[in-house]
């Protein structure tokens, strides 16, 4: 970090010193620098600002990545019982390996080539067109590869999401064929909505129905615990479930992961402002404040209502309140970002414990009610919080920023966010229950019962989780 | 020759491990379990529901003492396992056949 502000530094002296220089050559009669050396004094700088974004994009498609491994493997890993740790692990894992082949092929196309409002086109099959000149219609100071692949990490971290919900009796088989076809037919259609060109609820690229979604509210969490729910009505409950006690085996491996999903985060929100000046800083502020708000709502509640507050809880809440700022991150002022985080650890919070007892499903790792509720909530508080002093994302046809949400007075901002939340709902349950039909018809969904009573280490993958005794 | 099991507190072993020291027993098996007599068990939260945790953690000593030794053994037992509630443990005696030191083949009493 140093050396490159010295080396900025120096560049900037060195094109001062040789602009100097060349003025002191100059014939008397001209008295500035030519318009030959100003341009390329304005490519030095360009160089320089390029230098600096695709730094920090390269570094949050690495945080981002780190989400899902170890992150979220570790988060997910800790919460099973002991004798399916390797498996949930796995299914975090292979999402790494799978969803970066397809994403090459063919699902980078579909979300982010041009083509309809809902879906984009082959042009980018296998990558074609995509090399290091920028694409200016996403990031004009990047490589489209460096936005490619940042994107890719997005990819990889949302249908893992959705393993939650699944947790301890999906055959590895039906969950890696389940999740591949999810990816096209869910994932990337959304992804082209929010973020693409030409997507209806694109609200920086004069989409119909403008959506605020800054770093994947609706696109990541809405899209994958909505459809955990489906997942975990149509699979049914674990065998045992609610009757025997089924606590983490490990609270310890899902602290750290919980950890490592907070700083990841800052890759995941702060590395949507696709540039490292100072959106990148407001949306990793809010990303830290939605985080701790939402920590400390949640255990407070655990606190007031059990007697005592719990790791898990903490950790639970943390993770909401990063699911609910995270379409907020780059919209919102800071103490908005901590108010959106007190209200998302509360509701996140009833939601878990209440709902899903009212309703009955086995949503084993809590993917919807943190991850569906969660994004739903955020989208919606984005509308009321976002602000166009944070963030000018609507302006006049002069160029002057637009009221953002309900704070500047646009409350019509909050009905366009239930747009793109319904939306992001719809798809999601209708692509997870024809694609959840289709494997079930094919390969089989869950494991027989002998196979699941056993383990999935054992039974899936043929390995142990601990062998402490060797 | 007689075998002690002693199941007690965790926290109660190296009282216990001091005290057999003392009066000369050194050989013993030392055994991590989980059990409950007549304690209940606590409860834990986990996602708004309500559990009974009724495995509690235990330590399980095995010993095989001569004939003369045990009563000494189970008062050394006695006073530094107990605390007056319910779960400090329970201490089974029983008689053993035959004891052999594996290194020499010694047989008896003298192999304990």
């Amino acid at each position: 970090m140093h050396r490159r502000i010295v080396k900025l530094v120096s560049l900037l002296i060195l094109c001062m010193g040789s602009l100097l220089a060349a003025a002191g050559q100059t014939v008397a009669g001209s008295a500035g620098p030519t318009a030959d050396q100003i341009a390329k004094l304005q490519a030095q700088v360009a160089a320089a600002q390029s230098s600096a974004d695709n730094a920090w994009m390269l570094v949050s498609a690495a945080l981002v990545l780190m989400m899902t491994g170890p992150g979220l493997a570790l988060f997910y890993g800790g919460l099973v019982r002991k004798k399916n740790v390797l498996a949930t692990m796995m299914q975090s894992f292979a999402m790494m390996a799978i969803i970066t082949v397809l994403w090459a092929i063919v699902s980078y196309s579909l979300a982010f080539d041009s083509g309809t409002s809902f879906i984009g086109g082959l042009h980018h099959l296998f990558l074609r067109g995509v090399g290091l000149a920028p694409d200016p219609d996403y990031a004009a100071t990047i490589p489209l590869q460096t936005f490619m692949v940042y994107q890719l990490m997005f990819a990889i971290i949302t249908p893992a999401l959705i393993t939650g919900a699944f947790a301890e009796r999906m055959k590895f088989s039906a969950m890696a064929l389940f999740l591949i076809l999810w990816s096209i037919v869910v994932y990337s259609p959304m992804a082209h909505m929010v973020w693409g060109k030409g997507g209806l609820l694109n609200a920086a690229l004069g989409g119909h129905f403008p959506t605020l979604d800054f770093a994947g509210g609706t696109v990541v969490h809405v899209t994958s615990g909505v459809s955990a729910l489906v997942c975990a009505l149509y699979l049914g409950k674990r065998v045992g479930y609610p009757r025997e006690a089924m606590p983490p085996h490990s609270v310890v491996l899902s602290v750290i992961g919980a950890c490592l999903l907070w700083v990841g985060w800052f890759g995941f929100n702060a590395g949507s402002a696709l540039s490292s000046g100072s959106l990148a800083t407001s949306a990793f502020v809010n990303t830290h404040f939605g985080a701790a708000g939402a920590a400390l709502s949640w255990a407070i509640a655990e606190w007031i209502r059990n007697g005592k507050p719990s790791a898990l809880g903490a950790i639970s809440g943390a993770v909401a309140g990063l699911v609910a700022i995270t379409p907020a991150a780059g919209f919102v002022k800071p103490m908005s970002a901590i108010i959106i985080g007190l209200i998302a650890g509360i509701f996140c919070y009833f939601m878990v414990i209440k709902v899903k007892n009212w309703f009955g499903y086995d949503d084993s790792l809590d993917a919807f009610g943190v991850h569906g509720a969660g994004g739903t909530l955020g989208a919606v508080l984005t509308g009321i919080f976002a602000s166009s002093a944070i963030n000018p994302i609507f302006k006049d046809a002069s160029g002057n920023p637009l009221p953002s949400g309900a704070v500047d007075g646009n409350w019509h901002q909050v009905l366009n966010q239930l747009v793109g939340i319904a939306l992001a709902w719809v798809i999601s349950i209708v692509g997870t229950l024809i694609l959840l039909k289709i494997v079930d018809l094919t390969v089989g969904l869950r494991v027989t019962r002998e196979h699941e009573v056993e383990g999935l280490d054992l039974t899936q993958h043929g390995e142990e989780g601990y062998d402490f005794a060797s | 020759m007689q075998k002690i099991e002693a199941v007690i507190q965790p926290s109660k072993l190296d009282a216990v491990k001091d005290a057999l020291l003392e009066i000369g027993i050194e050989g013993m098996t030392i055994l991590e379990a989980r059990g409950h007599g007549r304690q209940k068990g606590h409860t834990e939260f986990y996602r708004g529901r309500e559990y009974t945790v009724d495995l509690l953690p235990k330590i399980k000593l095995e010993m095989v003492v001569s004939d003369e030794m045990v009563e000494k053994a189970v008062q050394a037992i006695l006073s530094s396992a107990r605390s007056g509630k319910i779960g400090d443990g329970k201490i089974f005696i029983s008689k053993i056949d035959e004891a052999i030191r594996i290194r020499n083949d010694e047989r008896g009493p003298s192999a304990l």
